[in-house]
Parts: structure tokens; C-alpha cells; sequence
């Protein structure tokens, strides 16, 4: 029995990976021979930031079983310290692809470590309780960001929370962090090939961890809290664990996507809990707790608005409605009844039950 | 029964499969159709083909629209009159939410759609993620609004037809300054907005070369804008006889509500985003009364140009144009200006046709509605003389 369950598992993430490939495979060959649109090879990256961003939350949600709305703000943190790394090093480090892997690992650890603070006092908290902290959380660290100023000279770095004139910056000083403005002049690293990586690292974490007697820990505290505690695991340990490793995927899904863009600000629309909101979009119809279903859903729902351009500003009512009708097929009981009875695996096992 | 029900189901499900099918194939033939007309047009080069790029949908909705409008009446004008060059001109907006991630999906969907120049973007936070894109991609781009430097500092390709921000805030204090409006000045700012922000840090640093001195300066933010007291009274407390209301009018309405209700009446001083604050409902107009403000355009300015311009907007769109349409409004009689000096085709390659607009950039000098003989230099940033208007008698008036 336990073989099988084994075997399962190995199926069903290298079912996982294998798509991840076939379409990195598959994009490849389309560009190679010219067949892929503009917009398709703008919106690749933001595709892979939004894959990211749903495992990394999916792992939260539905691993630990906790709501968070403030997965946004941890791509702020990870999006702007990745974006002032590479600012401060452009002349340092010359060497794009070093510079990048640096500005993702810094990127990662910060927004970690703002996970692993936040997620002290927050995860004591339960339900909604939790989901209306990490909510305030995500929009002080976006305030934040908005009000911060950093600038350096000849004589070093210069911060201020009041505007860019209190710097006091020499005439050679540039500001780096210009508050609301932001970060303007990011180098463009970010590839599709370093995106489909950082994807496959990501699923590499979360699946693994998954699987892992960590990741049964965390499994049994989403499934029934007082039964963990009472067979001596540690519940503080596990959450934490759990919350920064979803803070920190997050962090590097930010450095992904503010090294794709040359502005970065942090915005309601970019950082704020809509984002945040959007992100728990992709992993509620993918399926909480299902990897693979958040990574198509995240895709889909994200090409979805681009591909009804032409429907220019009925786009947003129909793409509400396929938001809805999706809720109703993957959740209503009568959608999901008329799903089993007529699912492709028992269509395709019938034949074989009449023989 | 059941099996009815069953047989029933499956042929609803089976309907409903054709029906998906169908319109994905009937939408597929449509854009396979359009693509080949684009192909055939390009192959033939008879027309140029103009993007534009805004906010339609969400808060910034009213500038998208207003430049999709503006810019839209201008490529009608031109192509009734015989188009470009003796080309017809081919108009599309798109909608970018006002955010810079869907502002370069945009731009890669006019790419796909055969865009040869750029009108945009609207909002500067955009214009500035956009104008890497196309410094890459070498296509001429004329932004009516994005008033940020960074819009045009980093690519020679985007011109500018709005002031920049630091032009703003160093012409109004030089405004004050030399023309001895105040002494005391205090400033109301939005710090989350670049616009906003952009400006005053110029007028700050202007201020100091100025015989004025600024003896408050307080910041609000997009999630804190309806209450202005804290910051009206520390105004009050300094004695500022002059506000520098650097903010969109909205905001600035409700300062001047406020102001009055506390009994302080300095004088009130703004940009362009103030243009528009006499139209914003359940204002008392009479508030307004002596506010002045920098801006390119003014709606009821008695110009000929300006008042057919305004009439015709309101006949095809039914409101009254703002300086965001007027700007793009500019912004396509600008291409129009450039792309005859140069003599552009649209047989030529969307890098020539940049590289030929650029040289004829340079040159020409367009009298337009937002400011007249207006010249372009090398980072394309636009020099035209700004226009103080003060408002008397509830209309928008030229100061000297």
C-alpha cells in the first residue's frame, strides 16, 4: 500500500514538471519558427511571476490552511530589494545573469525574513482573524514603500521618510528609491527560461515539502490543530516554516516581475490587496491545496483578459462571469456530482467494467 | 426515466461543447481574417496606423478616455482632409487599467495589430514601462500626458507635449517669485502620486532661489484624501498668504471647501491638474474665485482653435474636453507635423519612420492648442510658454 502511495505521488509531480516543460518546450519552438505574438511574448514572464505566486500561496492556503490576503505585500518586499540591488550593482557587477541570481536570493531572504516577523504574532491568530492582519499587513508594507526614500553619493547612502530634497544628497548623488515614484531604470533580466527555472525550483520546494514528514506536520495542523499539538508537534515551528517559505517564493516571484518592467511603483493595482486578492483567485479555482490546478488556473485566468481585448470594455463583465461560472463547475455540489458521473477517467473505465 | 435524463444531459452538454467550439472557430476565422487584411494593407502601405494607449476602465478612467476622444477627433479631421502625406490614418486604443504590467500588454497587442507610431501613454507610472519597450523596438512615440522625466530622459524615441513635472514646479515658482504673488507660501501635496510629488520637490528647490519662503509643506495620500483640517490649520498657523496646490482638482475642491469653512483665505495656486475644478459637481463655483493656475488649456479660452476645438468635442462626445484631450489632440497633429517635414511613408519600416520623425522633430515648430510655436529638444521634452490663468467671474482667464 505504501509502495503505491509512493508511486502516486512520483506520478503525479512528474505529471506536474512535465507540463511546466511541454510548455517551455512548446513556447521555444513557436518563437524559433515565428509563430507567437507579441503580447504572447510580453506576457510570459508575467505568467511565470503569477504561476510562482499561486504555488507560493497555494502552500499557505492550502497546505497550512491558513488565509492570507497579504501575499502581495511580500512580493513588494522581494520586488523592491531585489530592483535596489540590481540598481545599486549595475556598474559593480557587470555580469547580467550573476547580478539577477544575487537580486533573487536577496529578494527571497528579505521577503523571508518580513514573512518570518510577521508571521510571529500573526499566525496565532485564526480564519478571518488572521486573513483581516495579513490584509492591514500587505497595505502597511506597500505605505511604507510609497514613503521611503533612499539616494546615495559620494559619502554613502542617504533615507528619509519625508521627500527626496531632505536626502541632502551631493550633486552627484542619484536617488535609488524615489517614494511614490519608485525604482525607475531596473535592468531587464528577466527571461522566460529563467522564469520557467525559477518555476521548476519553486515546484521543487513546495512539492517536496509536501511530501516530506515536515510537510505532514503541516498538514495535520491545517486538518485538526489540537490533534497535532497532542501528538508533540510543534505547532509554532511548522507554521512559521510554512508562512516564510510562502513569503519568501513570493519575494522572488516580486524580483522577477520588477526586473521585467523599467518602473516599478507600488501601486493598489501592482501591490495592493487587490493583487493579493487576485493571487487567492488562482489558488481557490485551481483548487486549494492543488498545485497544478493553481499553475493552469493562474495562466488561464491571466491570459484570459488579454485574449478579450477585442471585446475592448465588455472584457472585464465576461471575464467576471467566467470567474463565476468557474467557482460554480470546480465548487457547487451539483457541478461537482455531474463531473464525476461523467469525468473522462470513468468514460474511459466503463467499457472495461461492461467487459 | 433516468436514462431520458441521462440521454437529456449529454446532448445539453454535447450543445453546449458546439456552441464553444463554434464561437472559438467563427472568433479564429475573424482573426485570421483581420490579420490577413492587416498583412494586405502593410503589403501595400496605405495607411499609417497610430496606437494609443490609457486608462479606459477603473479611477484614471476620465484622462484615458478623454485622450482616446481627443486623439480620436484629430485623426478624423485629418483624414477627411486627405490623411497624412496623401495616406489615410488608421486609429486604436487600448486599455491599460493604469498599470505599467498592462500598459506593455498593450503595446504588444498594437504591435500584433501593425502600430507604426505610439500616442501615449496617458499616465506617467505606464509611459515610463512603456517607453523601454519601444526605445527597443525603435518606434516613434509622443506621449500627450505622462509629464514624468523618466518618460523621456533615458529614450530618444518619446517625445513629450505635456511640460515635464520639474518644468512645472520651477515655472510656478518662478511665477510667484517674479511677478511678487506671495511670501509666505504653503504647499498641499499628494505624496503617492508622481505627478503630484514631481512637481513640488522642483518648486521646493526652485523656491529657494526665489524671494519667497515656504512655510509649510504637508502631504496627504491616495488613502487619505477627504479630510484636509490638519493640514489646512498648520497653513493657517504659518500665515501663508498663498497655497500651492500641486494635486488633481477633485482633491483641490475639497481643499477650498475646508478653507472656507475654517475662515482662511489665502490665495490658491495650481498646475494643470487643476483644470477641470469648476466642472466638479456640488462645488460651489463662487469658492473658486480667484484661484490661479498654470495650464496649457483652458476650455472657454475665446482662441478660434480652442472654440472650434471645443464644440466639436462636445458635438461628437458630449462633454467638455479637458487638457488631456487636448493634448492628445496635439500630440496627433504633432506626428502629422513631423511625418510630413520628414515625409514618411507607411511602406517604411517602423524603425525608419522613427529615425526620419526624429530628425524632423528637431526642426519643426507646431502652433497647437495647448501652446503656440511649440518646439522640441533633444530628450524631447516640449519648450512652450506656459499660460497663467486665473479664474474671474466663474470662467477660466489669461493673465496678461
Amino acid at each position: 500500500m505504501k509502495k503505491l502511495k509512493l508511486t502516486k505521488n512520483l506520478k503525479d509531480n512528474i505529471i506536474t514538471y512535465g507540463i511546466v516543460i511541454a510548455a517551455y518546450i512548446i513556447i521555444q519552438l513557436m518563437s524559433a519558427t515565428g509563430n507567437i505574438s507579441s503580447l504572447m511574448q510580453g506576457l510570459l514572464v508575467p505568467l511565470c511571476v503569477y504561476v510562482i505566486l499561486a504555488i507560493s500561496l497555494n502552500l499557505t492556503v492550502g497546505i497550512l490552511g491558513e488565509l492570507s490576503l497579504g501575499h502581495a505585500g511580500f512580493m513588494c518586499v522581494g520586488a523592491f530589494t531585489g530592483a535596489f540591488f540590481s540598481k545599486c550593482m549595475q556598474d559593480i557587477i557587470t555580469i547580467d545573469i550573476l547580478r539577477f541570481i544575487l537580486a533573487i536570493l536577496i529578494g527571497a531572504v528579505c521577503a523571508g525574513a518580513i514573512g518570518f516577523l510577521i508571521g510571529m504574532p500573526v499566525l496565532r491568530l485564526k480564519g478571518d482573524y488572521l486573513a483581516i492582519v495579513t490584509l492591514a499587513f500587505g497595505e502597511i508594507i506597500k505605505n511604507i514603500i510609497n514613503v521611503l526614500y533612499i539616494g546615495r553619493d559620494s559619502r554613502g547612502f542617504h533615507f528619509s521618510m519625508k521627500d527626496s530634497i531632505s536626502l541632502g544628497l551631493e550633486s552627484d548623488g542619484t536617488v535609488i528609491i524615489n517614494g511614490a515614484q519608485g525604482i525607475t531604470g531596473t535592468p531587464k533580466d528577466s527571461t522566460f527560461t529563467i522564469g520557467i527555472v525559477l518555476i521548476i525550483i519553486t515546484l521543487i520546494i513546495v512539492l517536496n515539502l509536501i511530501h516530506s514528514r515536515d510537510g505532514r506536520a503541516i498538514m495535520s495542523i491545517r486538518d485538526n490543530l489540537i490533534a497535532a499539538e497532542s501528538v508533540g508537534i510543534n505547532i509554532t515551528k511548522y507554521k512559521l516554516m510554512a508562512f516564510s517559505i510562502s513569503a519568501a517564493l513570493a519575494g522572488v516571484a516580486g524580483v522577477l516581475y520588477s526586473h521585467n518592467l523599467s518602473s516599478l511603483m507600488a501601486t493598489p493595482k501592482n501591490f495592493g490587496y487587490n493583487m493579493s486578492i487576485m493571487i487567492l483567485v488562482f489558488v481557490v479555482l485551481g483548487g486549494i491545496g492543488n498545485i497544478r490546478g493553481s499553475m493552469i488556473a493562474s495562466v488561464v485566468l491571466t491570459l484570459l483578459p488579454e485574449l478579450l481585448r477585442g471585446l475592448s470594455n465588455y472584457r472585464m463583465l465576461i471575464y467576471s462571469i467566467i470567474l463565476i461560472v468557474m467557482m460554480l463547475f470546480n465548487w457547487a455540489p451539483k457541478f461537482i456530482e455531474l463531473r464525476e458521473k461523467y469525468s473522462i477517467k470513468r468514460l474511459i473505465k466503463k467499457p472495461k467494467e461492461v467487459q | 426515466m433516468k436514462s431520458l435524463k441521462k440521454a437529456m444531459s449529454l446532448t445539453l452538454v454535447a450543445a453546449m461543447t458546439m456552441t464553444m467550439l463554434a464561437g472559438c472557430g467563427s472568433s479564429n476565422k475573424e482573426t485570421a481574417a483581420e490579420t490577413s487584411d492587416a498583412a494586405t494593407t502593410e503589403a501595400a502601405g496605405e495607411t499609417f496606423k497610430i496606437g494609443s494607449i490609457g486608462p479606459a476602465t477603473g479611477g484614471a478612467a476620465v484622462y484615458g478616455l478623454a485622450v482616446q476622444n481627443g486623439a480620436d477627433l484629430a485623426i478624423k479631421e485629418i483624414n477627411e482632409a486627405g490623411g497624412i502625406n496623401g495616406y489615410q490614418v488608421e486609429y486604436n486604443f487600448q486599455d491599460d487599467e493604469c498599470d505599467n504590467e498592462k500598459s506593455v500588454n498593450a503595446y504588444n497587442t498594437l504591435k500584433d495589430w501593425g502600430m507604426q507610431m505610439l500616442v501615449g501613454t496617458t499616465t506617467s507610472g505606464c509611459c515610463i514601462a512603456v517607453a523601454a519597450e519601444s526605445s527597443n523596438d525603435n518606434m516613434f512615440q509622443i506621449t500627450p500626458s505622462g509629464s514624468s522625466v523618466d518618460c523621456i530622459s533615458s529614450n530618444d524615441n518619446v517625445y513629450q507635449v505635456c511640460f515635464t513635472d520639474p518644468n512645472q514646479g520651477i515655472a510656478a515658482a518662478q511665477y510667484i517669485g517674479s511677478n511678487n504673488v506671495a511670501e509666505k507660501v504653503a504647499v498641499i501635496y499628494d505624496s503617492s502620486d508622481v505627478y503630484s510629488s514631481g512637481i513640488y520637490e522642483k518648486f521646493a528647490a526652485e523656491a529657494a532661489n526665489q524671494p519667497f519662503e515656504i512655510v509649510s509643506a504637508e502631504a496627504f495620500t491616495a488613502d487619505n484624501k477627504t479630510d484636509f483640517s490638519v493640514q489646512l490649520q498648520k497653513a493657517k498657523d504659518a500665515g501663508a498668504d498663498l497655497m500651492f496646490l500641486p494635486i488633481y482638482y477633485t482633491e483641490a475642491s475639497l481643499i477650498l471647501k475646508q478653507a472656507d469653512a475654517m475662515g482662511y483665505t489665502p490665495k490658491f495656486f495650481g498646475c494643470d491638474g487643476l483644470d477641470g475644478i469648476l466642472g466638479v459637481e456640488n462645488f460651489d463655483a463662487a469658492l473658486a474665485e480667484g484661484v490661479m493656475l498654470l495650464t496649457p488649456f483652458a476650455a472657454d479660452a475665446d482662441d478660434e482653435a480652442t472654440q472650434s476645438f471645443v464644440s466639436t468635442y462636445e458635438a461628437a462626445y458630449g462633454e467638455t474636453p479637458n487638457q488631456f484631450a487636448a493634448d492628445a489632440y496635439d500630440a496627433v497633429y504633432i506626428i502629422k507635423a513631423a511625418a510630413e517635414k520628414s515625409g514618411v511613408t507607411p511602406a517604411d519600416s517602423i524603425s525608419d519612420i522613427c529615425e526620419k520623425m526624429k530628425g524632423a522633430m528637431a526642426e519643426i515648430s507646431v502652433d497647437g492648442l495647448t501652446g503656440e510655436a511649440m518646439s522640441w529638444d533633444e530628450d524631447g521634452a516640449v519648450n512652450k510658454a506656459p499660460k497663467a490663468m486665473e479664474i474671474v467671474n466663474g470662467n477660466y482667464s489669461l493673465i496678461q
